[in-house]
């Protein structure tokens, strides 16, 4: 393998982590608050991927316009979804909840394949994206440029949000003690509800990078990026959005990387995920930066 | 075995359904259709059973079904399959040698996909099952994902993502009854001995289960193994019912709906599972109506591809959101209730 071509797949890994990493921020951030996997984060991916399709084909409206709304759009969906699906059940045991997670996620899946049809669509990407640098012998497609500085921005605005600002306080504080954290005054299902929010905006803007990326939507495209984000999430560390961003990285690189300089396992590239998950469960439950959570009696 | 009343009334009961089907079969008193719902019933009946093993009585999260019917239908298929039917359908790769001349009755193709399946559980049991709920419940998914993946690649066992075709239909109305009772029976005297007493156990407090002495690993693995081989078996069954198989038939779907059938039935209550998987597949049959075009003589309501999942989706959401117990609870039904229940009445 060349150093060109190296350098080439190493934008590649970069650009599918990042996509990872935001979406496995999400899973943290609820999973660190409720210990509730939201199974249906990876079809708000979707949906935000379908909003903009519809935006900018059917409606004709610039990309920006049409990425705001549906990031606002998709943010929207995820608030509804806690209120219908999970706050019913927060006192429940906690397979409830995640068995009415699974049912949501089937849900909206089977609703858009009822709603956009199932048939994949292309997606048409804007011309300033699909253009490309030439660096020497690499040549960089913008796009593969843009989603990891998109998603550091992003990333960037979060930290700022959970470590800085006061509903940022109030959601690690719920994630340290829910109780102690109501009897402190703060309003816990606004701060959850707003948590889902964030989850979802995340999730969507890395559904509509994710369509720009391999350049079509169909009602499953979330499902298997949703799954091996959460798998990123575990491997971090659950709970931490740092751990997250890691971990999310990290699978890009291993699933690129390993098609890469194995080309003769690239069908079995689904694969790597689920037994990352495995060995990463054996070896160190908590994942890299994840806390131990005691058991209590 | 005591002789009395509820062990009489059993035999008979079973025995007399049993007569019931022969006739229905052997006269063809019902049409093929109904006989194909009443056959997946039987079999999604098994599957229903053998996850509420796993989940409704010893609380292990699985969400593996799929993975293990895969692995029963493919062995299932690989031993029912004549070697020249092998020899021509395999286009990608040719068959390898075992597995070319395999061929064997139907009931030891069924047996030996319950026990490869159970090999697999057994293997990746020991390092998934020290996992908690939620987590143990992505690890046996991705399990499930991975058989996929190596089904699709491994083409010369497995004739890829092609998928196998005309496997012999072996799996008549009585066979599925039949392995149905054995699953039942099985369960049914393992689940309300000590065996289940630990389980449940187990379920509701582990760390009780564990300062009592019971091995809590152990059980464990026995049920999750356990209703791995029944999922395999009921795998091979399907596979020789529906004759067609491909690995994009066993993704996550299937085991939810699996999973639908036993929460709506009642975790932890074998009956609920029967009157689960009976309701729901019906309910399923039924909401095919929906997807096809409606003709109200003046007017036409196009059908809606698609709306069945809708449907069903939202009725497991409903059942866990206001019914969390399903339709049985962890209540079972026995003659004892029935004639509580008919005392009740007058």
């Amino acid at each position: 393998m060349t150093l060109e071509m190296f350098f080439q797949h190493c934008f590649n890994a970069l650009t599918l982590g990042s996509l990872y990493a935001l979406i496995a921020i999400g899973y943290t951030m609820v999973y660190g608050i409720l210990r509730l996997i939201n199974f249906a984060h990876g079809d708000i991916l979707m949906v935000g991927a379908y909003f903009v399709f519809f935006g900018t084909f059917a409606y004709g409206w610039p990309w920006g316009l049409a990425a705001i709304l549906a990031i606002v759009g998709a943010s929207i969906i995820g608030v509804a979804i806690e209120r219908v699906a999970y706050r019913p059940l927060r006192e429940a045991p906690r397979i409830s909840a995640l068995i009415s997670a699974i049912a949501v996620s089937f849900f909206i899946e089977s609703l858009a394949v009822v709603v956009f049809s199932g048939q994949p669509r292309p997606v048409l990407q804007p011309e300033w994206l699909i253009s490309e640098w030439q660096l020497g012998q690499v040549r960089i497609l913008k796009l593969t440029a843009f989603v990891p500085v998109m998603t550091a921005i992003l990333v960037a605005v979060l930290l700022y949000v959970v470590y800085k600002t006061k509903p940022g306080l109030a959601m690690r504080a719920i994630s340290k003690d829910i109780e102690t954290t109501r009897l402190m005054g703060v309003r816990v299902d606004n701060i959850i509800a707003f948590t889902f929010c964030i989850g979802s905006a995340l999730a969507a803007a890395s559904g509509i990078m994710w369509a720009l990326r391999y350049p079509q939507v169909h009602p499953y495209m979330g499902i298997m990026p949703g799954l091996k984000a959460f798998i990123a999430a575990v491997f971090g560390g659950i709970g931490s959005i740092q751990g997250a961003v890691i971990g999310g990285l990290a699978l890009g690189f291993v699933e690129i990387m390993t098609v890469a300089f194995l080309p003769e396992l690239s069908g079995y590239r689904d694969a790597f995920a689920f037994v990352l998950l495995v060995l990463v469960l054996v070896v160190k439950p908590t994942g890299l930066l994840g806390e131990r959570m005691k058991e209590k009696i | 075995m005591r002789l009395n009343f509820t062990t009489l009334a059993n035999i008979l009961l079973i025995l007399l359904v049993g007569g019931a089907l022969w006739l229905v079969e052997r006269h063809g008193l019902i049409g093929d259709y109904q006989i194909y719902i009443v056959k997946l019933i039987f079999i999604n009946a098994i599957l229903a059973l053998s996850l509420n093993l796993i989940y409704g009585f010893t609380g292990l999260f699985s969400l593996g079904h799929a993975g293990f019917m895969a692995i029963g239908a493919y062995v299932g298929a690989l031993c029912t399959l004549l070697p020249e039917q092998k020899e021509m359908m395999w286009i990608l790769d040719p068959i390898i040698w075992p597995f070319s001349v395999l061929h064997t009755p139907f009931w030891v193709a069924v047996l030996a996909g319950g026990v490869v399946a159970m090999l697999f559980a057994f293997v990746i049991a020991v390092p998934v099952l020290r996992l908690g709920d939620d987590y143990l419940g992505i690890a046996t998914l991705g399990f499930a994902e991975i058989i996929r993946v190596f089904i699709v690649n491994m083409s010369s066992i497995t004739n890829g993502s092609l998928g196998i075709k005309g496997i012999p239909a072996e799996a008549t109305l009585l066979t599925c009854y039949a392995w149905m009772i054995v699953t039942l029976i099985v369960l049914a005297r393992l689940l309300f001995g000590n065996f289940g007493n630990v389980l449940r156990c187990i379920r509701d407090n582990e760390i009780a289960a564990n300062v009592m002495g019971i091995n809590v690993f152990n059980y464990k693995v026995l049920s999750f193994c356990l209703g791995a081989f029944f999922a395999g078996v009921g795998g091979a069954l399907l596979g020789s019912h529906l004759s067609t198989i491909d690995p994009k038939m066993f993704n996550f779907l299937l085991t939810f709906n699996v999973l639908m059938f036993v929460v709506a039935g009642g975790l932890g209550s074998l009956t609920g599972s029967l009157l689960g998987a009976g309701i729901i597949t019906v309910l399923l049959e039924w909401l095919r109506a929906i997807e096809e075009p409606m003709d109200f003589g003046l007017f036409e309501i196009p059908g809606i591809p698609g709306m069945r999942m809708v449907v069903f989706s939202l009725i497991l959401l409903l059942i866990i959101l206001f019914r969390r117990e399903g339709i049985m609870g962890t209540r079972e039904l026995t003659w004892k209730s029935l004639r509580r229940l008919g005392r009740k009445k007058a």
